[in-house]
């Protein structure tokens, strides 16, 4: 792996560290319930894209599976939860 | 066919009459019929082997070890009885065709009766006690069933719960006999038993042996003081009664007292109790019977008096008595079983069973009128008919006992006036109801049944005449047989004949007689000016009253058991769970202490610890919000569950990340669904905090920490000692050697242990049933019932370009349009995925599990987005059915190892090249795998449609408060 890759995967990850602590903030803090619900769903959104640089670095693909499983569904969760703020109920 | 055989018989008639299609009558009562018939003749063709005093034995050893081997064994007394048993049996059958209307479910009846036959067989073929007991509690509990069979009306249930738990408490009291019995001659073995009376008869247990055992036989066989649980048995349809009350049940308890009579009777103790009871059940029962209106209940009645009298026979502690009761046993059953099919009929073809609206019947029904006629005659003891010969018998030994001189004197008019009771109430239900005016009132119009419903009555009245007329030669060989074990191998002197010359005996029976017409005369013209319409002084004995209150008394002091010992509230009972086990714990690391162990540790990276304070803090904050912001915490907790997937994926263990990741999804849906239901909790500005609740707070707290800590610090011990005797490397050499496939945590859970796998998904299965079933009553509290708050009132403050922002209806082509369509895209992509993880999962991550749950979520999706109506106006999803056809999938896949001769559940993998797709590695497990699959798609799905169906069901609201409504 050439150290212009190592290097920026390092760097990447580091800024998804500040970005999932920052998102964390909102997600305790609130303080509203969509706000929290919205920290949620970017903190799936950062853990797709560690995974997928993860990947990278170890050159494996079972990281891509997981990011895959994340991208498909990680929005069902968050929209049923703005769902159930916005009528009160997630199944009519 | 060998004994077991005969005795599995009626049982595998029962699951056959049971699948076979509910109102199908004719078929059913062929089917029941025939597998009666069939057991009646077998049964008849082990004449010859027991005719001598031989006895047939049988024994299949179960468990050794323990003395406990499954023995049957049949002589000449268990043969008689099991002759009853299936050729009444098989009567009932034929006239059950015909009485049992076209609307009742008979597969359910006729699926009853054969169990119970099969279940009195047991009784009378078991050749041990334990084994005995065992058949016995099973024809409590099947008796249940058929006396409760129209369980639509209340007499029914009520009765069945009778006579159920009179039975039960006196087949546990049994069973408690039996095993003191058991302990005093070593064996349960019933010939050991049977050849130590002497040793039985002079232990200091004796008394306690022979009242367990004794009130065992006097509950089932309804003797004061627990006769009251029959006549309310007659709430049974009649067939069910004609076969529990002549021939089978209630005869149990007298087979029971035969059955032992060679070990415990010959004493004091035998003597007192049973004829004390027998004699006071005899004259109650005959006494009572009289005043009754209801023909059934006559009959009822008339069944106590007369077990009463042969339990008084066999009290009598003479082996001439002793013969007396087992030929009383075979007329009892046979009159009586005609008299119910009889009064059966009655009931069939006029609709009403009321002695006093009934009348000169013989006019329209002249063969059932004969018939009953003579039934009636038998039972009263008249003589030429086989009732006569058995109470002559009993007349003879009420005489010429000797005993104490008040039994020597009171015994005969005791018998001389329980025999004037039995004539004034067969001519009660013999003369009154046929002959006189024809009643004009009657419900139907009365006619002849149809031949075939007479024909049994026809058989059993042919029955009672010939043996009647002729004993010797027709019954006297079987009663020979049949006594012969019962008194112990030696017969007494005895004739079976009609006339004994003229002597007391005679003298006796003409004077019930006579004393009987008169009675009737007297008694009928006092009914006929409305005296004497109830039981005069009995009345006010009631037994059912008795009994409820009982029953109610028992089930208060339960319940302030209960309330003593258990608590409702959750708060308490963790506390206690939490408690116990961290006390367990501690008592158990002074004897194993806590150390570490001395494994190479990682180093933690910086990007895993940050990891993990995320994952901290949104666990922290879930518990923290979770007892006023529910929906906060639900988020919190979404937060915490990625966080521990991320930490399975870091650890190399991509299953479980895989299936965490779903599982999450589903979770969320499954806590947000029941979030609706809640009921709004919020916090109460007014409430103090006092010192209390921070005292308990604070030992909460300090419970939560010393667990929490605890765990950790075990896992902690855990994973830092090396574990020589790990298991994981078995699987590791083995899963792709022997398993056919590199996964070896899908190896392990389709093929090494595919056996706990299926009894998983059966568990995973019959939990989303029961989910379902639960919901289907389910009553959301008061102030959840109403739509929620977000659809009833539109803030001011929203600003929106829809026609109607919140009105309900069809969300797909509503507001919800774009979300509905992006979920709508994502199902087939879906499908692609969990067809890609399931097909792979052999070698790599993946398998049926995940690929179950990602279609269950994609078919969720719709649901939310799309909502309940729309989802499944298009879509035929059936979960119920998924879940069938993947344990089908899933235990046929196991079965076909076991066809082709390997043990149930071991796979092969076949490898083959396509053209086109290349190599095709293809194990059976996958056909495995792909039912685990359909039975996690199908459980998910019911699981969760199910909550939500409650949204769209009507509800009914709870029941109101009874203080809110006084006031």
């Amino acid at each position: 792996m050439s150290p212009l890759l190592s290097g920026a995967i390092v760097f990447t990850l580091g800024c998804y560290a500040v970005a999932s602590v920052l998102v964390l903030v909102r997600l305790v803090r609130g303080p509203r319930a969509q706000d929290r619900v919205f920290a949620l769903d970017l903190l799936y959104f950062h853990a797709m894209l560690v995974m997928l640089v993860l990947g990278i670095r170890h050159q494996s693909d079972v990281y891509f599976e997981a990011a895959l499983l994340i991208a498909l569904f990680s929005f069902v969760s968050s929209s049923a939860m703005a769902k159930f703020i916005l009528r009160g109920e997630v199944i009519e | 066919m060998s004994l077991f055989a005969l005795l599995l018989l009626p049982f595998a008639g029962s699951l056959l009459t049971a699948v076979l299609p509910t109102r199908a009558r004719t078929a059913l009562a062929a089917c029941a019929g025939l597998v009666a018939a069939v057991a009646a003749a077998r049964v008849v063709s082990l004449y010859p082997q027991i005719r001598d005093g031989g006895v047939i034995r049988e024994t299949v050893s179960w468990v050794p070890s323990l003395g406990l081997d499954l023995t049957l064994r049949v002589d000449g007394f268990a043969w008689m009885f099991a002759l009853l048993v299936t050729v009444i049996g098989a009567l009932v059958c034929l006239y059950a065709r015909y009485y049992m209307s076209p609307d009742d479910p008979v597969a359910r009846f006729y699926a009853f009766f054969l169990a119970f036959m099969g279940a009195m067989l047991g009784v009378v073929f078991s050749g041990n006690l334990v084994q005995l007991v065992v058949f016995w509690e099973l024809t409590s509990v099947v008796s249940f069933l058929l006396i409760g069979y129209w369980h639509h009306h209340v007499d029914a249930r009520r009765g069945a719960r009778m006579a159920l738990t009179v039975t039960g408490a006196g087949g546990l009291a049994l069973l408690g006999g039996v095993l003191v019995l058991g302990h005093i001659v070593g064996s349960y073995d019933l010939d050991v038993v049977l050849g130590s009376g002497a040793l039985i008869r002079s232990h200091a247990l004796y008394p306690v042996a022979l009242v367990l055992v004794v009130v065992g036989a006097l509950t089932k066989s309804a003797q004061f003081p627990f006769h009251f649980w029959l006549p309310r048995a007659m709430a049974a349809p009649t067939p069910v009664s004609a076969y529990l009350h002549s021939a089978t049940m209630v005869k149990a308890g007298v087979f029971l007292l035969a059955r032992l009579w060679p070990v415990l009777s010959g004493t004091e103790w035998w003597f007192w109790l049973l004829c004390g009871a027998g004699a006071s059940t005899l004259l109650l029962g005959a006494f009572i019977a009289m005043f009754q209106n209801d023909l059934k209940r006559v009959l009822a009645f008339s069944t106590i008096s007369h077990l009463g009298l042969i339990t008084l026979l066999f009290g009598l502690n003479s082996p001439l008595a002793a013969v007396a009761g087992v030929f009383h046993i075979m007329n009892h059953a046979t009159f009586k079983a005609s008299l119910f099919m009889a009064a059966g009929i009655v009931d069939h073809e006029t609709g009403t069973r009321d002695i006093r609206r009934l009348n000169g019947l013989m006019r329209s029904m002249p063969r059932t009128g004969t018939l009953a006629l003579v039934a009636s005659g038998a039972m009263a003891g008249v003589p030429l008919l086989n009732g006569f010969l058995s109470k002559e018998m009993f007349f003879a030994e009420a005489v010429f006992l000797t005993a104490h001189p008040t039994v020597e004197v009171g015994l005969p008019l005791l018998a001389t006036l329980a025999g004037v009771f039995a004539v004034v109430y067969s001519l009660r239900f013999g003369y009154e109801i046929f002959f006189g005016e024809p009643s004009t009132d009657l419900p139907r119009h009365p006619e002849e049944p149809p031949g075939w419903m007479l024909k049994p009555v026809e058989l059993l009245v042919v029955a009672c005449l010939v043996v009647g007329v002729a004993p010797s030669i027709s019954i006297g060989p079987l009663l020979a047989a049949a006594a012969r074990p019962v008194v112990g191998g030696d017969l007494p002197e005895y004739h079976l004949a009609v006339w004994h010359g003229f002597g007391a005996p005679l003298v006796m029976s003409l004077l019930a007689i006579v004393g009987g017409v008169v009675g009737y005369l007297w008694l009928r013209s006092h009914q006929r000016s409305g005296r004497l319409n109830e039981t005069p002084f009995f009345e006010r004995f009631n037994g059912r009253r008795l009994f409820e209150s009982g029953l109610v008394t028992a089930t208060r002091l339960a319940r302030r058991a209960l309330r003593l010992v258990s608590s409702r509230r959750l708060q308490a009972q963790m506390f206690t769970i939490i408690g116990v086990a961290i006390l367990l714990a501690l008592l158990a690391a002074r004897g194993v202490p806590l150390v570490w162990g001395d494994r190479e540790r990682l180093p933690a990276s910086h990007e895993f610890v940050l990891l993990w304070v995320i994952g901290m803090v949104c666990a922290v904050g879930a518990a923290v919000m979770a007892k006023f912001h529910r929906l906060v915490a639900t988020t919190l907790m979404g937060g915490a569950g990625l966080v521990t997937a991320l930490t399975f994926l870091w650890f190399s263990a991509p299953d479980l990340a895989l299936t965490q990741l779903v599982v999450e999804v589903v979770t969320t849906i499954l806590f947000l669904l029941g979030l609706r239901w809640l009921p709004m909790r919020l916090h109460d500005p007014s409430r103090r905090t006092t010192m209390r609740d921070r005292v308990r707070r604070g030992r909460d707290l300090l419970l939560a920490v010393g667990a929490g800590a605890g765990l950790a610090a075990l896992s902690y011990a855990l994973l830092t000692r090396p574990a020589p005797q790990s298991i994981s490397p078995f699987f590791l050499d083995r899963a792709l050697p022997e398993g056919g496939g590199t996964n070896v945590v899908n190896v392990m859970l389709v093929d090494f242990r595919a056996f706990d796998t299926i009894g998983e998904i059966t568990v995973l299965g019959a939990v989303a049933l029961t989910v379902y079933a639960l919901l289907r009553r389910f009553r959301p509290p008061a102030e959840s019932i109403g739509r929620p708050q977000q659809q009833r009132v539109l803030p001011s403050d929203v600003v929106t370009d829809l026609v109607k922002p919140r009105a309900t209806g069809e969300r797909a082509g509503g507001y919800m349009m774009v979300p509905a369509t992006i979920a709508r895209l994502l199902l087939p992509f879906s499908f692609v995925v969990a067809a890609h993880f399931l097909l792979r999962g052999h070698n790599e991550p993946g398998g049926g599990f995940v690929a179950g749950l990602v279609v269950a979520i994609a078919y969720l999706t719709q649901y939310v987005f799309s909502g309940t109506r729309w989802a499944e106006g298009r879509a035929h999803l059936l979960p119920p059915r998924w879940i069938a056809v993947g344990l089908l999938l899933a235990a046929t896949t196991g079965l076909g190892a076991v066809a082709v001769g390997y043990p149930f559940l071991t796979s092969h993998t076949a490898h083959f090249t396509l053209p086109l797709v290349g190599e095709v590695h293809l194990p059976s497990a996958m056909f495995f795998d792909l039912g685990v699959f359909a039975v996690v798609v199908g459980a998910t799905l019911l699981i969760l449609t199910a909550l939500a169906h409650q949204s769209i069901r009507a509800h009914r609201p709870p029941a109101p408060n009874k203080r809110t409504e006084a006031s």
